[in-house]
């Protein structure tokens, strides 16, 4: 039998995902886009149905028995989410969102909107996806803030020579806990303490986007020591339509609310309303309910897993795909981002020669082989890598060293069909 | 199921290994133009000469997937030196190419052929080119069986389109 510390086997995953199973298809399916989104595995699915088929209602305030066994099932989602994420407070600190970018966005229209005035400055990082961009693009605009980048050396690792005098005048640190493009992870091993201890002592908070990084990572957020983390459940085989945002009780406490309306009140009169308590007062409207039982599936399936055991798979599958890709192509195929397999998450941003990664997309696709190509929602990055777009592939539980072969073997095509005779 | 040999045709290939009429024209005289598909970063500068109504010399510049750089190869050498009404009429018979398939695939059309920055504005006039007189451009033809990449060919075209209506616009002036 299996134990815990064995390796991860991800041919007896993959048996649990129906999309990756059907048989109907023209040809193979080598999903290398986790990134993008994961798959679902039954019990993902399942646990929505069942909820659909036998439990729904709409959550809060409803008398009747149907009604109060939602919101129960809701309200433990909630709590295994955030234990999943080791916060002290599940059931106060876990807001449910529509996706991460509505949680970054929450924190930057309540926190941000309350808390910094003209003036002040904000701390990101050049490879912000767009989501922990554009929120505070917006905020500085509105309100005559400073933006502030820490810049990635050569090497993919954030640089962080000029951080002191880039953390005078921070009010807030944005960050994310590993990039989308250069799979370079920033987490309490990583590089992130000396960012967290800087912010602390300029009295900044600190916004952990964890999108890339709780799906594939046992995840703590008092290890990590940050104020807020952002996460979103399609990429950690939960379904779309529902991200999370954990934040330290006292910061949500604070915050006014984000969305007005029914669900995040207490009381509403015809001059003004007030909002209820946490967890609710962020969440205006009929919530995702079937989507938050769906992520709450998924955790327990990454649980039963085993984070480290997913982490471990994705560290040697990376490895892998990197030495098989540099034994085979060398030169002509640049990977982008840090070499080390323990710096770096199962994210491999490509580029083959001088063939353009759309084309090299279109012919893996051929091969069944589906990578991402584009600029991956992080344009700043990809100016600063002097590229227009990469082609990005990216493994998850499900993945197999035949998966990462079948890459190469496609790619050898692409190099072929483009070569200049 | 459509095939890679439909989309990368070897004359594709060819003109995106060698693409024709590369590079600029100083301007003034000729006529700058740009064109970008911002979801892929793909870049087409189109740099154009219009002299006694007609295009007396094209040059291209920008970056971007062997469909895009083709088809803008292709269209430099499909219209110099013709008169700009034909050249209007190769560009409503190259968009007609990449959007009437496209509704026969069973999208609503309003998406990838007839986009906004388009210029059908005029057109009653000028008349159209069928596909059999479109001689290589017709290589072309198989992108429509790959929707996502029908903007990567229309990309030089509606450049063109914008070139050709502000030069005219600068030339009236
Ligand atoms: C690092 C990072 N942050 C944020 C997001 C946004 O996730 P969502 O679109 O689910 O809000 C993504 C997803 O692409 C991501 O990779």
């Amino acid at each position: 039998m299996a134990t815990m510390t064995d390796p991860l086997d991800p041919i007896v995953v993959a048996k649990d995902f129906p999309l990756l199973n059907r048989r109907d298809r023209e040809r193979p399916l080598v999903y290398l886009d986790s990134a993008a989104s994961s798959q679902h595995p039954s019990a993902v699915l399942d646990a929505m149905d069942r909820y659909y088929e036998t439990t729904h209602a709409n959550v809060h305030r409803g008398v009747y028995a149907l009604a109060e066994e939602a919101t129960t099932q809701f309200e433990a989602a909630r709590t295994n989410v955030g234990r999943f994420v080791n916060a002290p407070r599940p059931a106060t600190e876990i807001i449910f969102t529509k996706n991460a970018t509505e949680a970054i966005n929450l924190v930057a229209q309540s926190w941000g909107r309350r808390f910094m005035k003209a003036g002040d400055a904000i701390l990101l990082t050049i490879m912000e996806h767009h989501a922990n961009l554009v929120p505070w693009q917006m905020l500085a605009a509105e309100k005559g803030l400073e933006l502030r980048y820490l810049d990635v050396d050569d090497s993919g690792y954030l640089d962080l020579s000029n951080l002191d005098r880039l953390m005078n005048g921070t009010k807030l640190v944005g960050i994310t806990l590993t990039s989308n493009v250069l799979g370079t992870i920033v987490d309490q091993d990583r590089g992130l303490p000396a960012i967290i201890e800087a912010a602390r002592s300029a009295g900044a908070v600190v916004l952990a986007d964890g999108s890339q990084y709780v799906p594939h990572s046992p995840t703590d957020v008092r290890a990590l020591g940050c104020d807020f983390l952002a996460f979103t459940g399609h990429k950690m085989l939960g379904p779309t339509g529902i991200g999370v945002l954990w934040g330290r009780e006292d910061r949500l406490d604070a915050m006014p609310p984000f969305l007005g309306g029914g669900e995040m009140i207490s009381d509403v009169r015809l001059d003004g309303f007030t909002p209820t308590e946490l967890p609710w007062k962020f969440e205006a409207g009929t919530p995702p309910i079937a989507e938050a039982i769906g992520l709450s599936a998924a955790v327990d399936y990454l649980r039963g897993i085993g984070m480290e055991r997913v982490r471990a798979h994705e560290r040697e599958l990376c490895a892998y795909a990197i030495r098989t890709l540099g034994a085979r192509y060398g030169g002509d195929l640049r990977i982008f981002g840090p070499t080390d397999p323990d710096a770096r998450s199962g994210v491999l941003s490509l580029a083959l020669d001088d063939v353009h990664p759309h084309d090299v997309a279109q012919v893996l696709d051929e091969a069944g082989v589906c990578v991402r190509a584009g600029h991956h929602c992080a344009k700043p990055l990809m100016r600063r890598l002097g590229v227009a777009a990469t082609a990005r592939a990216s493994v998850y539980v499900y993945n197999t060293e035949a998966d990462i072969d079948a890459l190469a073997d496609a790619l050898e095509a692409a190099a072929s069909l483009f070569a200049r005779h | 199921m459509a095939g890679l040999e439909d989309l990368y045709r070897e004359i594709i290939l060819d003109h995106y290994r060698s693409p024709r009429n590369r590079g600029e024209l100083p301007s003034p005289p000729a006529h700058r133009s740009e064109g970008f598909n911002p979801l892929c970063g793909d870049e087409v500068v189109v740099h154009l000469l219009v002299e006694d109504g007609a295009v007396a010399d094209i040059k291209i510049g920008g970056q971007g997937c062997s469909i895009s750089q083709s088809s803008a190869s292709l269209m430099s050498a499909a219209v110099k030196g013709k008169p700009v009404t034909q050249a209007r009429a190769l560009i409503r018979s190259f968009k007609a190419m990449m959007s009437i398939h496209e509704a026969s695939l069973g999208n609503d059309g309003d998406g990838e052929g007839g986009e906004a920055g388009g210029t059908d504005e005029d057109d009653a006039a000028g008349g159209t080119v069928s596909i059999e007189d479109m001689g290589e451009l017709a290589a072309l033809q198989g992108v429509v069986k790959f929707p996502v990449r029908i903007k990567c060919a229309t990309l030089p075209w509606n450049t063109l389109a914008q070139g050709l209506n502000e030069a005219e616009a600068g030339e009236q002036a």
